[in-house]
């Protein structure tokens, strides 16, 4: 009964994002101010309709109503609660009930922190937000209900997928889908932007802290899927450019392409038609991710169960919101070309060549993903891209854009001197290669030219994004939050190229086998095999043995890695033990019995590892941060273009 | 202004690509032995350790080898289809038991029916990777001169027998009665 | 073909955690290294999103097995790779071949970068020769830009 009525909340849903995209585009297109009221009603409505759909499968896994066919094939009666409560989302259906809820979230938030802009532009943005959450409505009730019956309802569920029964996994989706579809609000004021025929420096601010809320969230998303990888995946790999990981990474660095870009269009109003551009960009990329996974187009070790039918139906919607934004485009964009410049060498030169290398970066992950599927359409020979292939092509346009951070992030706007930031530039430099020369002598030992380089990078901008914080706190100058935020985010971008070029240049791997009193060497460590026992957990056996390691006669750790067999899927799983420490992590992952009590063993030694969900957190925190600058909170509308005197001081 | 219409150029081409492609199959992959030589095996039989069988047995017309095991599920699905083709004595069926239990699979021959002329045990997997099998089942059609002439992977089924390989008989011109 | 394809599938996805030889490691560490820089470069076939390296599958392990044979009689990297591109075609190399239907693919990284560059330059140029100042089309009396790098 109780999935019958989510069923109907979800109808109902339907029908209120019908409305809110009707009277938002129409009323605000004619001009009516109280189809506004109406469009709010709308949101706030629909908003409760689609969180009653969602908790009625929610309880519908509570209580284990095996009826359900969602629930029976995605869930099982030994499962903990919160896994109960996690698998509502561990499959397509559930997870797009979850996707609709997160839109509508987003939507809510739209209208509680738009008080200060002008009704027809939030109105057309509430429309183009109704736009896109009808079509996912209609894709759920059309081709994935969860919602259907199971007649005569299973004795038990099919279990949830063991790899998804861990809470970083479990967790991951959400805030990953509150990156991907925050993007939508940005799409949507893009949108509204070009059907207003409007767009100027103060759109861009009202633009920023949504693009930044959303592309810190993807960010934390992103790294929990890399962080889940590396400790559940019992082989110590973090990234490995499959296709759903590539749907994931395009749509941020896009997105990190906009919210410089934004910067600009604020600044100095340039940039506009680029940033609409990228706007649209980032949101396609999020359909378009979904559309990847979804359609059986690729084949992923992510990808969800793939129906060409599905697959057809996100493509048709995706085509038209797409098609129609980027035709506006087409119509609009002549209309916001500006006739200022800047100088060679400025603030602006330095983020076009950043949105440059990001998009170059971005279209040849695509490309890369892709390939094999062109190859295959016609009808030449079937091959696969790797990881080898993505790595090069990843860097070579990463790799400048890194370097030219450094001075990049000082440059003037209009025209860079550098007359008071030179030489301090030209110390930081030398002190980065210092130390880098330091690491890879003295600490690590040599390894390439190319860690090296890396080095050198990580330090460089580590030290350049502290420059102006600090100079300014000697100078007794105020801080304002979006200084903080970008040193921030810089700064952790430094740590995750130093953690990626450690662990990639010094990991030591070894693959062996050992018997209980048997001890092993790996980087200086004693890995010793002390027992193999077997343990009993809620719904998986397990053989489980304990290693002790040592260094130097000191004990450091004891590992207990497991073998599990989760008892419903019949299917092993290795639970890796992990020593993680802020300068190196030591993995140990059991594989196989080779009989007579000896077991095969991979250890592992991953130096600086951490650094890598470190800085892609920091580089989060920098997101929020500077989304809480005092700016953002002011009244401004384009249509007095009067700024707060306050407002002249900050920035 | 033309070039504002190149990003919706670029995805109108990319949303074509990918209508076209949809509907591929992408778990198929074609064979690289189609039109070579079939690669020569000499493996003991799967009911005597002792008694080899060997390509060599079948040269000179044309021949099926269908790859199967008894852990595998589509297998004995498709095991009535090969029992009907063996019966109507088209072409002799050679089968490749594809690492496997030796008592298991003669167990299996005996109670759902033996189709092959002659099976051979491939217990370490050598001949299977030869022949570039990745998933069992699979059957491959070799022509009177021993070069391959097609593979199917998955079940057989009588459709995919009357649509693939018959015509590629009636070339081959050899039929037995 | 859809239920072998999710069975398969489904196999494949529990084996994710990892493949950990049982037989010995070569003695010689360099042959070792050689011996995990083949397989790393080798896919699993019927594992379509792993190397042979990392998939616990029978075939990995029969392939791996094969590697070390072929290394063990002496063949060179480039005997081993087309080896196996005989049998499974060249979908099983890990880095596409380089060959007339893969230029695309390698040129890529660096075209791309090229062509960007190329826009780049071309625009920073051309709005290098427009004035710094004045108004930027509808500039509501914002800030001017100060001179100081705030963004």
């Amino acid at each position: 009964m109780i999935i019958e009525l989510g069923h109907f909340a979800l109808i109902l849903a339907l029908c209120l994002t019908l409305a809110q995209a009707f009277f938002g585009l129409i009323g605000a297109a004619t001009r009516r101010p109280h189809w506004f009221a109406v469009t709010q009603r709308a949101v706030a409505g629909q908003f409760v309709m689609t969180a009653c759909a969602f908790a009625s499968l929610a309880y519908a896994f509570y209580v284990n109503d095996f009826s359900v066919l969602y629930v029976a094939q995605n869930s099982n009666s030994q499962l903990p609660t919160f896994y109960r409560f996690a698998a509502v989302w561990g499959a397509h259906e559930g997870s797009l009930l979850l996707w609709l809820l997160v839109l509508s979230i987003w939507t809510v938030a739209v209208t509680a922190f738009s008080r200060n802009q002008p009704d027809i532009m939030i109105s057309r943005v509430l429309g183009v937000l109704g736009v896109v959450s009808v079509g996912f409505a209609l894709f759920i009730l059309l081709t994935s209900s969860p919602f259907e019956r199971l007649w005569p309802a299973a004795a038990d569920g099919r279990d949830l997928n063991p790899v998804l029964q861990d809470p970083a996994l479990a967790i991951h989706p959400p805030i990953l889908y509150t990156g991907y579809v925050g993007f939508s609000v940005a799409f949507a004021f893009a949108v509204a932007a070009m059907l207003e025929g409007k767009l100027d420096s103060v759109w861009a601010r009202w633009v920023r802290p949504w693009a930044t809320m959303a592309w810190l969230f993807l960010t934390v998303g992103i790294a929990l899927g890399s962080w889940w990888a590396y400790y559940e995946l019992g082989w110590g790999g973090w990234w490995f450019w499959d296709s759903v990981e590539n749907a994931s990474f395009m749509p941020w660095l896009i997105g990190t392409a906009l919210i410089h870009s934004l910067a600009v269009t604020e600044k100095r109003g340039l940039f506009k038609s680029w940033t609409l551009l990228l706007a649209i960009t980032a949101f396609s990329l999020s359909l378009l991710g979904t559309f990847l996974v979804r359609s059986g187009i690729i084949e992923s070790v992510h990808a969800f169960a793939s129906d060409p039918s599905r697959g057809l139906f996100i493509l048709v919607f995706m085509g038209t919101c797409v098609g129609v934004a980027l035709g506006l485009y087409a119509w609009r964009a002549p209309l916001f070309r500006s006739n200022v410049g800047f100088a060679v060498i400025s603030r602006e030169s330095f983020l076009l060549m950043n949105n440059v290398l990001l998009v170059a970066a971005t279209f040849l992950i695509l490309f890369g993903t892709l390939y094999p599927v062109f190859l295959d359409a016609m009808k030449l020979n079937k091959l696969s891209v790797g990881a080898p292939w993505f790595t090069v092509a990843f860097l070579i346009p990463m790799l400048p854009m890194v370097f030219m951070m450094v001075p990049g992030m000082h440059a003037d706007w209009k025209r860079a001197t550098f007359s008071r930031t030179k030489t301090t530039l030209l110390a930081v430099t030398a002190v980065a290669v210092l130390a880098a020369l330091l690491l890879s002598f003295v600490a690590y030992g040599w390894h390439s030219i190319l860690a090296f380089v890396g080095f050198v990078a990580a330090f460089a901008v580590a030290l350049s994004a502290l420059v102006d914080p600090v100079n300014r706190l000697r100078k007794g100058h105020s801080l304002s939050a979006s200084v903080v935020g970008m040193s921030i985010a810089h700064f952790g971008l430094a740590i995750f190229v130093l953690g990626v070029t450690t662990v990639e240049s010094y990991h030591i791997e070894s693959d062996l086998s050992l018997r209980p009193g048997q001890t092993a060497q790996l980087a200086g460590y004693d890995f010793k095999m002390v027992s193999v026992r077997d343990v009993v957990g809620p719904n998986y056996d397990a053989v489980e043995s304990e290693v002790v390691i040592s260094r130097n006669g000191k004990q450091v750790t004891v590992l207990h890695p497991q073998k599990r067999t989760y008892r419903v899927q019949t299917s092993p799983l290795t639970e890796a033990g992990i020593d993680a420490g802020w300068g190196r992590d030591l993995f140990v992952a059991m594989g196989e019995p080779l009989g007579d009590g000896a077991w095969s063993l991979r250890l592992q030694y991953k130096p600086l590892i951490r650094c890598i969900w470190l800085g892609a957190l920091v580089i989060a925190l920098g997101g929020l941060v500077s989304v809480t600058d005092r700016r953002y909170r002011q009244r401004v509308t384009a249509d007095t273009g009067a700024v707060s005197p306050a407002a002249a001081e900050t920035l | 202004m033309w070039r504002y219409l190149i990003p919706i150029g670029l995805f109108a081409a990319l949303v074509t690509f990918f209508y076209v492609g949809i509907d591929r199959d992408k778990q198929t992959l074609p064979s690289p032995l189609i039109g070579k030589p079939a690669p020569q095996f000499q493996l003991p039989s799967v009911d005597d350790p002792t008694k080899l069988v060997s390509n060599s047995d079948f040269a000179g017309k044309p021949y099926l080898l269908n790859v199967w095991a008894t852990w595998c599920v589509e297998c004995r699905h498709e095991h009535k289809t090969l029992l009907e083709i063996a019966r109507r004595g088209e072409v002799p069926i050679v089968g490749l038991d594809w690492r496997d239990d030796r008592a298991q699979a003669q167990q299996w021959l005996q109670q759902l029916g033996n189709p092959y002329t002659a099976t051979a045990f491939d217990d370490e997997g050598r001949v299977a990777i030869d022949w570039g099998v990745y998933g069992a089942p699979e059957t491959f059609l070799i022509g009177a001169d021993g070069k391959v002439l097609f593979k199917h992977i998955s079940a057989m089924t009588p459709e995919v027998w009357e649509r693939d390989f018959l015509p590629l008989l009636g070339r081959t011109g050899a039929r037995t009665e | 073909m859809k239920r072998i394809a999710s069975a398969l599938f489904l196999m494949c996805w529990m084996q994710l955690a990892g493949a950990i030889d049982t037989a010995p490691a070569f003695s010689d560490p360099a042959m070792q290294e050689r011996y995990s820089h083949i397989i790393h470069q080798l896919r699993c076939v019927q594992c379509r999103s792993q190397s042979i390296a990392d998939s616990n599958v029978s075939l990995a392990a029969d392939l791996r097995r094969q590697v070390r044979e072929l290394m063990a009689a002496g063949k060179s990297d480039a005997d081993i790779f087309t080896y196996m591109t005989d049998r499974y075609g060249d979908y099983v190399l890990y880095d596409p071949p380089l060959a007339p239907r893969t230029w695309l693919l390698w040129a890529a990284p660096l075209l791309l970068v090229g062509i960007g560059a190329f826009v780049a330059v071309t625009v920073i140029v051309r709005k290098s020769h427009l004035p710094v100042d004045g108004d930027a089309g509808e500039d509501h009396g914002i800030d001017p830009a100060s001179e100081t790098g705030e963004t």
